[in-house]
């Protein structure tokens, strides 16, 4: 049954709300990855609530004018201006008053959604009945998706895509280091405003599918998930839109399994397991590795002290620094060096004697700042500089036994 | 209007919204000035999943497990953003948007799956609330004030949110010492041995107190609003910090009070006779406030910004 899901086998309608999903994922994914270096990934909530007033108002006058008051481009059209509108106030209000930027988002949601709210209860007592489907904005609903609307989202989905690719250069540029990109020439300002149309863009083409709350989701989620893999923005763009759009399809294949599974909601929870395996996993950002490479450290540290110690003949109280010793057949149980573990010590001891003389000395003031207590000084320094500290220290006397 | 139309069809939801509206206001004021305002935000969003978990776990739409319910799932998204931001380095506002989203899905999922066609329980009464069905039906006037078997039926949810904004008040008063140094310079308060951490955590998890009392009352909407909008827009009327409170408050209950009567009468002014979502407009003139203050407040600029 999934398998049919995923391979597209499932029958005309499953398949159009998979295809739009995974288009809208891949625009959402590599759209949101310059909101999020830009550190802007909640005004997208901000966007998403705003549409709701406007999608009302589109759909009042469009009956008003004696219209279908359902057509999708035409509650597409209010949304985005209403939205827009909104973050124009989210603009406004952090630029030219006090406020802070995440109040600015607050009020903008809470307003907006709230005056939504109010204009969808006058369309209830206005035309009873026909505005069924209205608050499918509100958590999408693909059940009832044409092919019109499939190829609205597909379009709109493609031409955000190409606008990113044409703009990605200046909106990386600003997202990175805005002083210098407005040194540069680039208009930080209307950069600024397009990240944010297309952020709006994506958020109008995504509101049937998902819905206003989780569209969000869609924005903020794959970049996240992408920046885990890679320290490159263009590569970010490419995972984050994959991880999107990889996300949606499952997510939408999922979900037309079975009746109970809204699209939307498993869209966003497997973006979210995509999220989670990455946190894990990831090389160099991911938990595991962050953990192994403590764990590496801590034995290094250990390893260290451990033959500090045994090279100045003290007892070692330490069990995990004795078992490192040990497995490296480097001491007995009781803690007395190996012969092995004598010459090794020795060379720690005569290694922690020349970093002394390197500290002390101005000459070698550079090499002197990466120490660490841990780091070989052959790494440092060259074989003579090693000689000629060597000769100030003088011959190496035997280990005390 | 007449006591015997008012007091019980109005005096009720119009208490509960100002109450609300205020005990939202308050601990707003400290999360507008420590930049935490979308907290709110977040907050509203999972109390859904909370409420659903809570009813599937006791199989009862009964307020105590619901509200326990909420005020967890509120603890564990500010847990879950707290540990995201410092697990995965992830700056502090894509975590929340993260944390309250997946919360929020799953609510949705739940919801769904689960067998709740018969219980009134749904993601539109979350968000609305339904502050115009708070009326208190066993009174018939003024007199029922002071008439003792009258009060006993005066709706559950006013007790709770007066009971909310109490809690919030003497948590303010208790602590207005460390919420303000800590709020105002974090690294002072901590030479002063304060634990500017746990201040920061308590101040949270009031609001989540506060939001999920006023959200069984009246959905998650004015929450959002009242969290952010009356602190905002009184941070634009005055530099000192009870003055701003102060106002916050008077912007609270403004809004409660006329959004309210919008609400309710206003669409009998302009000849349709159907009234609109009460909720929705509280946070509409809450908007509107913060608009003029946005445009006239004395401070409304930042200090040594150019004036324009």
């Amino acid at each position: 049954m999934l398998w049919d899901a995923l391979t597209l086998q499932l029958g005309y309608n499953a398949t159009l709300v998979t295809i739009g999903a995974a288009l809208l994922g891949v625009s959402a994914g590599v759209t949101g990855t310059f909101l999020y270096l830009r550190k802007r990934a909640l005004v997208s909530d901000a966007i998403s609530h705003a549409t709701l007033p406007g999608v009302a108002l589109a759909f009042i006058v469009m009956v008003a004018l004696g219209a279908d008051g359902r057509s999708l481009p035409g509650l597409l059209l209010g949304a985005a201006v209403s939205s827009w509108i909104g973050l124009l106030c989210v603009n406004w209000l952090t630029a030219r008053t006090r406020l802070a930027e995440d109040a600015a988002i607050g009020a903008v949601l809470s307003v907006f959604f709230g005056f939504g709210i109010v204009l969808l209860t006058v369309i209830q007592t206005m035309t009873a009945g026909r505005a069924a489907g209205l608050e499918g904005f509100l958590l999408g609903s693909t059940a009832g998706m044409l092919f019109n609307d499939a190829v609205v989202i597909a379009v709109g989905g493609a031409v955000t895509l190409a606008l990113v690719v044409a703009l990605r250069r200046p909106m990386g540029l600003v997202a990175f280091d805005p002083e210098f990109a407005a040194a540069s020439g680039v208009n930080v300002r209307r950069i600024d405003l397009a990240i944010m149309g297309l952020a709006l863009a994506v958020t109008v083409v995504g509101l049937k599918v998902v819905g206003l709350v989780l569209i969000v989701a869609m924005l903020i989620i794959p970049p996240v998930t992408a920046r885990f893999w890679t320290d490159r923005t263009d590569k970010m763009a490419v995972i984050s839109g994959a991880c999107g759009g990889a996300a949606a399809w499952i997510g939408a294949a999922i979900s037309a399994t079975a009746p109970s599974l809204p699209t939307g909601p498993i869209i966003v929870l497997t973006s979210f397991a995509l999220f989670l395996l990455s946190l894990l996993l990831a090389p160099n950002r991911g938990l595991l590795a962050v953990g192994m490479r403590h764990r590496r450290f801590q034995r290094r540290v250990h390893m260290r002290q451990g033959l500090l110690a045994l090279a100045q003949g003290q007892p070692i109280f330490e069990r995990f620094t004795l078992t490192l010793l040990r497995r490296a057949g480097l001491a007995h149980a009781d803690g007395v060096a190996t012969e092995d573990g004598k010459a090794r010590a020795a060379k720690a001891l005569r290694d922690e004697t020349r970093w002394q003389v390197v500290r002390a000395d101005q000459a070698f003031e550079s090499a002197a700042a990466l120490y660490d207590g841990l780091r070989d000084i052959e790494t440092v320094l060259t074989n003579d500089q090693i000689d000629e500290i060597d000769r100030r220290i003088g011959n190496p006397k035997g280990v005390a036994t | 209007m007449s006591g015997t139309e008012f007091v019980p069809l109005s005096l009720t939801p119009l208490l509960i919204g100002i109450f609300s509206a205020v005990a939202c206001a308050l601990p707003g004021n400290f999360l507008v000035l420590r930049r935490q305002a979308l907290i709110g935000d977040a907050i509203s969003h999972v109390v859904l999943p909370g409420i659903v978990v809570a009813f599937l776990v006791t199989g009862v739409v009964a307020a105590a497990p619901m509200l326990l319910g909420a005020a967890a799932a509120a603890v564990l998204s500010v847990a879950m953003i707290e540990a995201i931001r410092r697990l995965g380095g992830i700056e502090p506002g894509a975590a929340m948007g993260l944390t309250f989203t997946t919360l929020f899905a799953a609510g949705v999922l739940l919801l769904e799956q689960s067998d709740t066609s018969g219980v009134h329980l749904d993601v539109e009464h979350a968000l609305y609330g339904n502050l115009e069905s708070l009326i208190w039906l066993d009174a018939i006037g003024w007199q029922s004030l002071v008439d003792p078997s009258a009060l006993a039926e005066l709706p559950v949810e006013l007790f709770r949110v007066s009971m909310a904004l109490i809690g919030v008040c003497a948590f303010l008063w208790v602590f207005w010492r460390p919420l303000v140094l800590s709020t105002f310079d974090e690294g002072f308060a901590r030479t002063l041995g304060l634990r500017t951490g746990s201040v920061g955590l308590a101040l949270v998890i009031v609001a989540a107190v506060a939001a999920v009392a006023a959200f069984d009352a009246v959905g998650s909407i004015i929450v959002i609003a009242m969290f952010i909008c009356p602190p905002a827009a009184a941070r634009l009327m005055t530099n000192r910090l009870n003055i701003q409170l102060g106002w916050s408050v008077v912007f609270a209950v403004l809004s409660a009070v006329l959004g309210y009567v919008f609400a309710g009468f206003g669409p009998l002014w302009f000849g349709f006779d159907n009234a609109v979502s009460a909720a929705g407009m509280i946070a509409t003139v809450s908007g509107v406030i913060l608009g003029l203050a946005a445009l006239f407040g004395p401070c409304r600029k930042r200090l040594g910004a150019p004036a324009i």
